[in-house]
């Protein structure tokens, strides 16, 4: 195993039971990024110095420790997540310079649990967006198509990954923003069931649905990353008091005799041919393994979409407000004239914020504002619990729902910025997860006609991400697509 | 059919302290109007008795023992501040006229 070969975590333990270094390792992997980021733009920070200062310090302690289950392992962090010492500003203007005072708890995890900080990586602003334009630091690319989407919102995690540039990110998912570019970057994207995973130190978009979520290049890797970082913290009321099952155990085990739902009718309309096909095709490797696949109607599907715009951006307005100019980064310039307290709220949010995350502002000011409130944002929480209703019957009778991650493969950059509407109907198959907080998990499951990757999402019961990982990696012994690299990424060859 | 008028938009834009354009104003009252006509078919729907989910997955109210510890040094805190003030506050613009 030489250093430029390494993809995986299993590569990573390999190379240092022969002798590698964690700081060779760290090298490599900053080698990689200076070598082929630049097109890409998946990293807004290059954590250099500090990442191998903390490689050293692996070394010192030894890649054999047993409490490293992630000696030496690069992790690349989605710009919204707080790293102390190191930029984080949601790729949002009104952040620019701020430095995180403080650790994310998933970031002390990975710490503790030896992996290495590598970068900070691109994001639409606030997370708010599944095409990585939305940022002040200008696109991220898709490794797969340099003129297309990564996805989004955490398009500079997934493209990152799957350029070989660092084994695993951390994201975040609100309504499939790890998922999507997951799917879209043809890597593994599992958004943990609500509260599985802290999420003190993210910066906070929609918390209701807010997940903090490993992207892999294996379901195994991804399994691994979820174990380093999930469990109850007392610095997040909302983490989960169940245990934390061994994820690394269970992948061993297949589940017997699964069965497999698929919502076929609400496939019929809007879904890419080609899509459908490679999802087909995936369902297919499934029924072969022994599978059994059946029907479910989930009857309140469609109205997913609309449902989550209402709940995400009320949520969202509400935790945006803090950005004011008073004790984060950035403050308009102001005439000492006119200057009162208001003005300066007022132009800092005009000056500080883009157009999407103003726009999902208005958007959830008016739904919470007085006289529209029952319509909107109550009838959206209600309606949430008949889509959780819709799964929990499903569950009666299956062990994981799939779909195709999204309708399309990665579209072209700027092809859908005049139209925010068409933009969150893309979200069709994804914003259900996170408003019912069940886990998911897409999958790369083939390619369109033109080479794009597509995905396969499957939905499992909460606090069950152990079918979804088990059901995972049995897809993927059979069908290896993690082992194709995009034109962009490093040569591991 | 939801209908958005700009004054709705103005009116919005005042509570969620925007200093919209008017570029904006007008963009934003194309674009919500036609996103809120979408959200029209919630109201086919039914929901009657039907629950309100507001947290995704149940828990029980979460307690801690209210113990003092250490919180982040005034310094610290300071540090991402536009303005520090240089006496250990934030400083901000007058607040009455």
């Amino acid at each position: 195993m030489t250093a430029s070969s390494i993809q995986t975590i299993a590569d990573i333990r390999a190379a240092m039971t022969e002798g590698l270094t964690a700081v060779e390792i760290c090298a490599q992997y900053l080698e990689r990024i200076a070598a082929h980021d630049g097109p890409l733009h998946a990293f807004t920070h290059v954590a250099k110095e500090h990442a191998l200062e903390r490689a050293a310090s692996i070394d010192r302690r030894g890649s054999q420790d047993p409490d490293l289950p992630l000696a030496g392992v690069p992790v690349a962090v989605k710009d919204n997540i707080c790293t102390r010492g190191l930029p984080t500003t949601a790729s949002s203007r009104i952040l620019e310079g701020f430095v995180a005072p403080y650790n994310a708890t998933v970031i002390d995890r990975l710490t503790r649990a030896g992996a290495v900080v590598i970068g900070k990586t691109n994001c639409d602003e606030f997370a708010m967006g599944s095409t990585t334009e939305h940022s002040v630091s200008g696109p991220t690319r898709n490794p797969w198509d340099l003129e297309r989407v990564p996805g989004g919102s955490s398009g500079g995690s997934a493209a990152a990954v799957a350029a070989r540039l660092s084994p695993i990110a951390v994201g975040s998912d609100t309504g499939g923003s790890v998922r999507q570019p997951a799917a879209f970057c043809g890597i593994v994207g599992l958004k943990p069931t609500y509260g599985r995973v802290s999420r003190y130190g993210l910066l906070a978009f929609a918390s209701s649905l807010d997940q903090i979520s490993p992207l892999a290049l294996t379901v195994s890797d991804a399994a691994t990353l979820l174990q380093a970082i999930a469990g109850q913290d007392p610095c997040d009321a909302t983490s989960a008091a169940e245990a934390v099952p061994a994820f690394d155990a269970a992948l061993r085990e297949p589940v017997p005799h699964p069965t497999i739902g698929v919502p076929w009718k609400i496939l019929e309309d809007g879904v890419d041919p080609n899509v459908r096909t490679a999802f087909s095709a995936a369902i297919n490797v499934f029924r072969e393994q022994g599978a059994q696949i059946v029907d479910v109607p989930l009857p309140h599907a469609t109205y997913a979409v609309p449902t989550y715009y209402v709940v995400a951006p009320a949520e969202a307005s509400s935790n945006l407000a803090r950005y004011d100019g008073v004790r984060f980064a950035y403050r308009a310039p102001l005439d000492a004239a006119d200057a009162d307290l208001t003005s300066m709220y007022n132009r800092t949010r005009e000056s500080g914020f883009g157009a999407e995350v103003k726009r999902r502002i208005m958007l959830g000011t008016y739904a919470l504002s007085a006289g529209y409130y029952d319509a909107y944002y109550l009838k959206a929480q209600q309606i949430r619990t008949l889509i959780r209703r819709d799964y929990n019957t499903a569950f009666e009778r299956v062990d994981a729902v799939a779909m195709p991650t999204t309708p399309t493969p990665a579209f072209g950059l700027g092809e859908r910025s005049d139209d925010p509407l068409q933009l969150y109907l893309g979200d069709v198959f994804t914003v259900s997860a996170n408003l019912t907080g069940l886990p998911a998990i897409s999958l790369p499951c083939g390619y369109v006609a033109s080479g794009l990757p597509v995905g396969l999402q499957l939905t499992g019961r909460a606090f069950d991400e152990e079918t979804l990982l088990r059901l995972g990696a049995g897809y993927e012994r059979d069908a290896p697509w993690w082992r194709d690299t995009p034109p962009a990424a490093a040569s591991t060859g | 059919m939801t209908t958005l008028k700009r004054t709705d938009v103005e009116r919005i834009a005042a509570l969620a302290h925007l200093d919209l354009t008017e570029s904006e104003t007008e963009l934003f009252t194309r674009q919500l109007g036609d996103i809120l006509s979408y959200f029209d078919r919630l109201q086919q729907i039914d929901t009657t008795g039907v629950p309100a989910t507001t947290h995704p997955v149940a828990s029980a109210p979460v307690m801690r023992a209210d113990e003092p510890r250490p919180s982040m040094p005034r310094d610290e805190a300071l540090a991402n501040a536009p303005d520090p003030g240089g006496d250990g506050l934030f400083r901000v613009p007058k607040v009455i006229g």
